[in-house]
């Protein structure tokens, strides 16, 4: 069951109830968080979940995405003659 | 992925076990079984769509398959005549004096019936002047029916005609004829409206389906997907919060200034229920041509993409109610473009796509990505999913 | 949108793409993805058609809506048809076909069926509703269990007892063995479900290379993050490693949550086995309330017929899920068998591969040649 969307919490309603909201581009809805208050820094405006059913599943590690990115970049850089090889015989 | 003999290759795991081989045909190397058999099942698609249910659900008002196997089955059926086979948004109805009239009719159910940016009042006329401004006329009159649940607030039923007044007004057309009927507690839902309308196309107007050609460029006239999701929301069960109003607009005068400025448009139709993938499906089983979409291209609010990827729902298919997508011969582009921008209700309109002739009734969308896909027919109303 | 555009970027795409095909020259690589969530994404974009043709993707049976057994939604028609019960369900289950019908006819013939986003609003309902039974038709995988977990623990606390729960969730690991176990399966590698592996992290896959010597990669669900993993898959091949690995770090940690996984322990325990459609009877594959919630399990409330009934003998899904056959190739692709009129498992929801391929795939070897756009609307 994987529909997971990314999205930022923009407020805490109730600290002891696990509510908070969440904002994805600009559609809101109330969260459970219950699931992720447990992690190292706990849950905070600003910090950004990934959404499922109405509950907080995970944070998003940030870096870790950044990073995920960079890997990606880096695979272009070092590789860059022969991925204009490849682009100029096989368009995609 | 086509497979057969000649794809198995020696691997380092378990490759070799590929189909037995199904023989591609020899005289084009291309075309392989899968081709085939989708040849097969499109022609098993094409056939008149059966109605196998004998009870009304919801699929059947989507606008999808359902509605279509409804309405051939059940009204076209019955009702028989050539106007009613061509089943545009309207029907088009030719005088002795060599005038065409437009004449076109809806309902109007909507729940909530106030929700962001309108109500079913606005939609009860806009929508119906649409329908007719599709058809290439100019609206003009309209007749409004009302069917009222006993115990319905007249306050909010005068807020309801308010809004009608103020749209016809917007729209240039007059509400000239009706009728109401009350019914018992709980046989209807608080008030059902219908609207029928009446128009004149000018005589060098001329829309169809048909027409379209290859190398055509399709244009759709702003962002989609506002009144669907304005509605869903608008509906308080999924408790999303957002700032999303609905679009509903009359198009009569976005139409005229395109067709000025391209005169040889071949088809117009407004995405309602059903969304741009429906009006683009029907076009390409009418004309028997492909239309392929570009995803990159697609005019889409953020918040409205926000909304669709929460829920898990495809914003081709949501409804609009104050857009239109036009199929236009590629030199007249620009003009239809400059035209429809300069209009307030199409500042945002943007080619979408082309006509190809392959594969037949079948639209194609190219992704983000790089990828393609196919964007089908509807089955049923898109419902959120959470998978 | 952030955490989502940035992993559909077409430019990065093609570095991928070019170290992939470098790899995977001169051999044929079938890969599974397990979970329904990545069938989606990889239909959405189109991915199958950027692979080189010797990468395959085969569709495996991460769907837990599409392998719920028809009996199991009768009985859900039955609770919903039952006088004073309001019954809600996710949006995915409502047209799933059961041996007379799904959800939405039974809707339509009167029953109060209505679709909520998260089992909590289900139990709002039922604080909004104290007069009626508000039942849950709970779905899903790990990744959804610990939601119904906490809503049951906290109809618990704050006494709510007109709610219940007709529970449906099942688990990755049982089915993934067996699909590892079937005789004619060939595969070279996993994607591994991503959002499942939030919550059981990335261990209990180490059976996967350790017994049966196939690469597994948990991947994330944006196009970006899927041709990663491939890479990924291609890359231990070649450098002749076999391990579990995690593409998807920025949202799986490696020991996956353990607050989700100990109120899942506290609520739930493994039935001894569970039916699953396409793939018959499995053992601990599926959950049900402990004891001390049993008054929260509607199949103790309610009398449910839990009659088993078997799909019809043409279906050859048991064959598409483990990759012996194609979509197309199966005899009733398409023609009795649609979405609209699913026989089996594999087209009855939009990511059941039969359902992916015959609403996405089909025509898709066309070449995706852009379309020339023309002029962009001013900025207003």
């Amino acid at each position: 069951m994987c529909l997971g969307i990314p999205g930022q919490i923009v407020e805490i309603i109730d600290p002891a109830d696990h509510r908070a909201t969440v904002d994805v581009d600009g559609v809101r809805r109330e969260v459970n968080v219950g699931l992720v208050m447990g992690d190292a820094g706990g849950i905070k405006v600003g910090d950004w979940v990934l959404i499922h059913v109405g509950f907080a599943m995970t944070k998003i590690d940030e870096e870790e995405a950044a990073s995920t990115l960079d890997f990606i970049k880096q695979l272009g850089s070092i590789y860059d003659d022969e991925i204009r090889d490849f682009s100029a015989e096989a368009p995609l | 992925m086509t497979e057969g003999p000649g794809d198995e290759v020696p691997g380092r795991t378990g490759s070799g076990d590929t189909q037995p081989g199904l023989p591609a045909s020899p005289d084009r190397s291309d075309y392989s079984h899968e081709d085939e058999v989708l040849e097969r099942i499109e022609a098993w698609r094409r056939r008149r769509p059966k109605l196998k249910d004998e009870f009304i659900n919801s699929a059947h008002g989507a606008g999808g398959k359902a509605s279509a196997a409804l309405i051939d089955a059940v009204f076209l059926e019955a009702f028989r005549n050539k106007s009613l086979e061509t089943m545009a948004d309207g029907a088009v109805l030719e005088l002795p004096s060599g005038e065409r009239l437009a004449f076109s009719t809806d309902g109007y159910v909507v729940k909530p019936r106030r929700f962001p940016g309108g109500s079913v009042g606005d939609l009860a006329v806009n929508g119906t002047v649409n329908d007719l401004a599709m058809m290439g006329a100019v609206p003009q009159w309209i007749s409004a029916g009302f069917i009222i649940e006993d115990g319905f607030s007249i306050t909010e039923l005068r807020d309801l005609v308010a809004d009608m007044a103020a749209a016809a007004l917007r729209a240039g057309v007059q509400i000239v004829t009706g009728d109401t009927k009350v019914v018992n507690k709980g046989a209807c839902d608080g008030v059902y409206i219908t609207t029928a309308g009446v128009g004149v196309i000018p005589a060098h107007v001329r829309l169809d389906a048909k027409s379209v050609r290859p190398g055509d460029k399709v244009i759709v006239s702003g962002k989609i997907g506002d009144h669907g999701v304005a509605v869903l929301i608008a509906r308080g069960d999924l408790a999303l919060e957002a700032d999303i109003p609905t679009d509903s607009a009359p198009l009569g005068e976005l139409v005229e200034h395109l067709l000025a400025a391209a005169p040889n448009t071949r088809f117009l139709r407004d995405p309602t229920r059903g969304g741009v993938a429906t009006v683009l499906n029907e076009l390409a089983r009418e004309a028997e041509v492909a239309v392929v979409m570009q995803e990159s291209a697609l005019p889409i609010r953020n918040i409205v993409n926000g909304a669709c990827e929460i829920l898990g729902i495809d914003p081709l298919y949501v409804a609009n109610e104050g857009k239109l997508v036009a199929v236009v011969p590629a030199e007249e582009t620009e003009a239809a473009l400059a035209a429809m921008q300069a209009h307030p209700f199409g500042v945002d309109a943007a080619v979408i796509g082309e006509i190809r002739d392959d594969p037949p009734g079948i639209v194609l969308l190219n992704t983000v990505f790089g990828g393609n896909r196919i964007v089908d027919m509807l089955v049923g109303d898109p419902l959120p999913r959470i998978c | 949108m952030k955490f989502v555009d940035e992993y559909r970027d077409p430019a990065a795409a093609r570095q991928i793409l070019a170290h992939i095909n470098e790899l995977a020259q001169g051999s044929h690589y079938k890969f599974m993805e397990v979970c329904g969530g990545h069938t989606h994404t990889i239909y959405k974009h189109g991915i199958e058609n950027v692979l080189p043709e010797t990468v395959e993707l085969v569709h495996g049976p991460g769907c837990p809506v599409c392998v719920i057994p028809m009996g199991r939604v009768d009985d859900a028609i039955a609770v919903a048809e039952t006088p004073g019960v309001i019954f809600t369900s996710f949006g995915d289950m409502m047209r799933v076909p059961g041996g007379n019908g799904n959800l939405l006819e039974a809707k339509a013939r009167g029953a109060d069926v209505r679709m909520v986003y998260s089992p909590l609003d289900a139990l709002r309902i039922a604080v909004a509703n104290p007069d009626k039974q508000v039942v849950f038709f709970a779905v899903g995988f790990e990744t959804t269990a610990p939601s119904t977990a906490v809503t049951v623990m906290k109809a618990m606390q704050k006494g709510i007892t007109n709610f219940s729960l007709f529970c449906n969730h099942v688990t990755i690991v049982p089915p993934l063995k067996a699909i590892l176990d079937s005789p004619d399966l060939r595969l070279n590698g996993f994607l591994g479900p991503g959002h499942v592996s939030t919550v059981i992290g990335n261990r209990p896959y180490r059976f996967v290379p350790e017994k049966y010597g196939l690469p597994l990669v948990t991947a994330g669900f944006e196009p970006l993050d899927i041709l990663q993993a491939i890479l990924m898959l291609l890359r231990q091949i070649d450098e002749g490693r076999c391990e579990v690995e995690n593409q998807y770090t920025r949202a799986v940690p490696e020991h996956g949550n353990p607050k989700a996984l100990e109120i899942l322990n506290e609520v739930f325990e493994l039935r001894p086995h569970f039916e699953w459609r396409g793939l018959g009877f499995i053992s601990q594959s599926a959950l049900k309330l402990r004891e001390k919630y049993a008054p929260w399990d509607a199949e103790l409330r309610f009398s449910v017929p839990g009659v088993r009934v078997a799909d019809p003998k043409a279906c050859q899904c048991g064959e598409v899920l483990k990759g012996v056959i194609k979509p197309w190739e199966c005899k009733v692709f398409g023609t009795a068998c649609t979405p609209e009129t699913p026989i089996g498992t594999c087209m009855v929801s939009s990511e059941g591969a039969c359902a992916a391929y015959y609403n996405y795939g089909r025509f898709t070897k066309h070449t995706t040649v852009p379309v020339e756009l023309g002029r962009t609307p001013q900025p207003v």
